[in-house]
């Protein structure tokens, strides 16, 4: 059985996708293997191209991926590292070297000097293997500790329609609002504004995406929005 | 099921009670993505069975004690809401629901990839908002979209139908009085598209070439249920 006559497509848990291809490593939550024949497991769209097929999942949970950028709220200390929610269903581990940029010394470093519990924070996942939970690390340019802007959630599945073909849609939001955005791989959007009501605007437009993430037309909706809200908020 | 005599004919010039020919469903209404606080949910309306179902997960389980290292437990509640039935239904779980959420947790369990999230915890829960016969098969097809709504990987969509005997033959999707007053019942539910049956009970007796003539009628109707899952869930996402 050939199956994999069409390189692009929809499915629902249970259709055969394709036969004798390989699966993109990242893809392999969202397929499952019969004899030579690929199934979906949730409902996705695929994408078959030199005999590799790609799999976007439509819902789901995150699942850490190494090198993603998330944004994690710190849900508890012990004496060597930080725990903290990636909207996830394994708890994130920030080492406290990993915050401290050198050797972690306890009977010297407090914990609580450096992160508390509530606090958001950006960070990059370092590792993880579903065996372990996974190791968050937040040294770098624009990570660590978030001291202002606002925090909005949405599904972890609508990351990308926020972000949009090659970042068409953040860019719209970002140009239209002058804001800032962080989009954590989780589904936790950082947004900085010069004001409240354009932060206001921007979680409207996100709330939007997430809610209408199927739907046609979706960019000049959002396009929409923003210009009526800035409108009416007299910003314009 | 209880051995007494009909108060109307169940069968009379080769149509049911209510109409309908053996072979038909009753009205079948499904809708997915109604809760807005689970991560799926699902509505399933079969004649006058109505069940909610969520879906939570893979979470972090709520207690360390319970996790599995090599795959995800996975909990299933099916529950009548005290004003599902005619007489009020105590809301503390019953004897037959504890042993319908055994069973059809292993029935879920058998579509589930639970090997993909090891160490988490899938809870789905089955709420029986109106009970008028079919309430278990009703209860996995709701779960089973649940599951799917929320992107939880499975094999396949699950549906679930039950064929009876009434006065000597055999019909299908049977509702309250046909069960209370038939001499079989037989609910089965399997994943349509990889032809696994995953739930077969059956209560009352019937002849083993009987038995095979419901089962292949079972199929017929969960084809139909099927066909139905896959367009209501389909249809959320019509726009891509």
């Amino acid at each position: 059985m050939n199956v994999a006559s069409e390189k692009r497509g929809f499915a629902l848990p249970g259709d055969p996708i394709a036969s004798n291809v390989n699966v993109d490593p990242r893809s392999y939550l969202y397929v499952y293997k019969i004899d030579n024949t690929i199934y979906a497991a949730v409902p996705c769209m695929y994408e078959i191209t030199n005999n590799v097929l790609k799999v976007i999942p439509l819902e789901g949970v995150y699942v850490p991926k190494p090198g993603d950028v998330v944004i994690g709220l710190v849900i508890n200390f012990v004496i060597t590292h930080w725990q903290v929610d990636i909207n996830s269903p394994y708890i994130g581990i920030l080492h406290a070297s990993n915050v401290l940029g050198r050797p972690y010394n306890p009977a010297k470093d407090e914990l609580k000097d450096y992160l508390e519990i509530g606090d958001y924070i950006i960070a990059r996942i370092e590792n993880f293997d579903r065996t372990r939970d996974p190791v968050l690390d937040i040294r770098g340019k624009d990570m660590g500790r978030i001291t202002e802007g606002k925090i909005i959630e949405i599904k972890p599945s609508r990351v990308p329609k926020v972000i949009g073909k090659k970042k068409s849609m953040l860019n719209i939001i970002k140009n239209d609002t002058n804001c800032d955005i962080v989009v954590g791989a989780n589904g936790r959007i950082w947004v900085k504004c010069p004001n409240k009501d354009l932060e206001d605007i921007v979680a409207l437009a996100i709330k939007l995406i997430e809610k209408e993430a199927f739907l046609p037309g979706l960019t000049e909706k959002v396009r929409t929005l923003i210009a009526n809200e800035k409108h009416e908020r007299g910003l314009l | 099921m209880s051995g007494k005599k009909p108060p109307f004919p169940l069968l009379k010039d080769g149509k049911r009670h209510d109409g309908r020919g053996p072979m038909d469903l009753r009205p079948i209404q499904m809708k997915v993505g109604i809760l807005h606080n689970a991560d799926g949910s699902a509505w399933v309306k079969m004649g006058r069975t109505e069940v909610i179902a969520a879906a939570y997960g893979p979470r972090e389980p709520p207690m360390k004690a319970m996790i599995l290292p090599d795959r995800a437990v996975i909990r299933f509640r099916y529950h009548m809401a005290p004003f599902s039935t005619d007489e009020r239904k105590s809301p503390a779980p019953s004897r037959r629901e504890i042993e319908l959420s055994k069973v059809i947790r292993e029935a879920l369990e058998a579509t589930i990839l639970t090997h993909l999230f090891p160490r988490t915890v899938i809870d789905v829960f089955a709420e029986v908002i109106q009970a008028d016969g079919g309430t278990r098969t009703a209860a996995i097809t709701a779960a089973s979209l649940a599951l799917a709504d929320a992107g939880i990987p499975m094999k396949g969509l699950i549906a679930g139908v039950a064929v009876g005997k009434v006065e000597g033959q055999l019909v299908l999707d049977i509702d309250q009085v046909e069960d209370e007053y038939g001499e079989a019942d037989m609910p089965v539910a399997a994943i349509v598209g990889l032809r696994k049956i995953v739930l077969l009970q059956l209560n009352g007796v019937l002849k083993p070439d009987e038995f095979l003539k419901a089962l292949s009628m079972a199929w017929e109707g969960l084809k139909r249920i099927y066909e139905l899952e896959r367009s209501v869930l389909g249809s959320k996402y019509k726009g891509v």
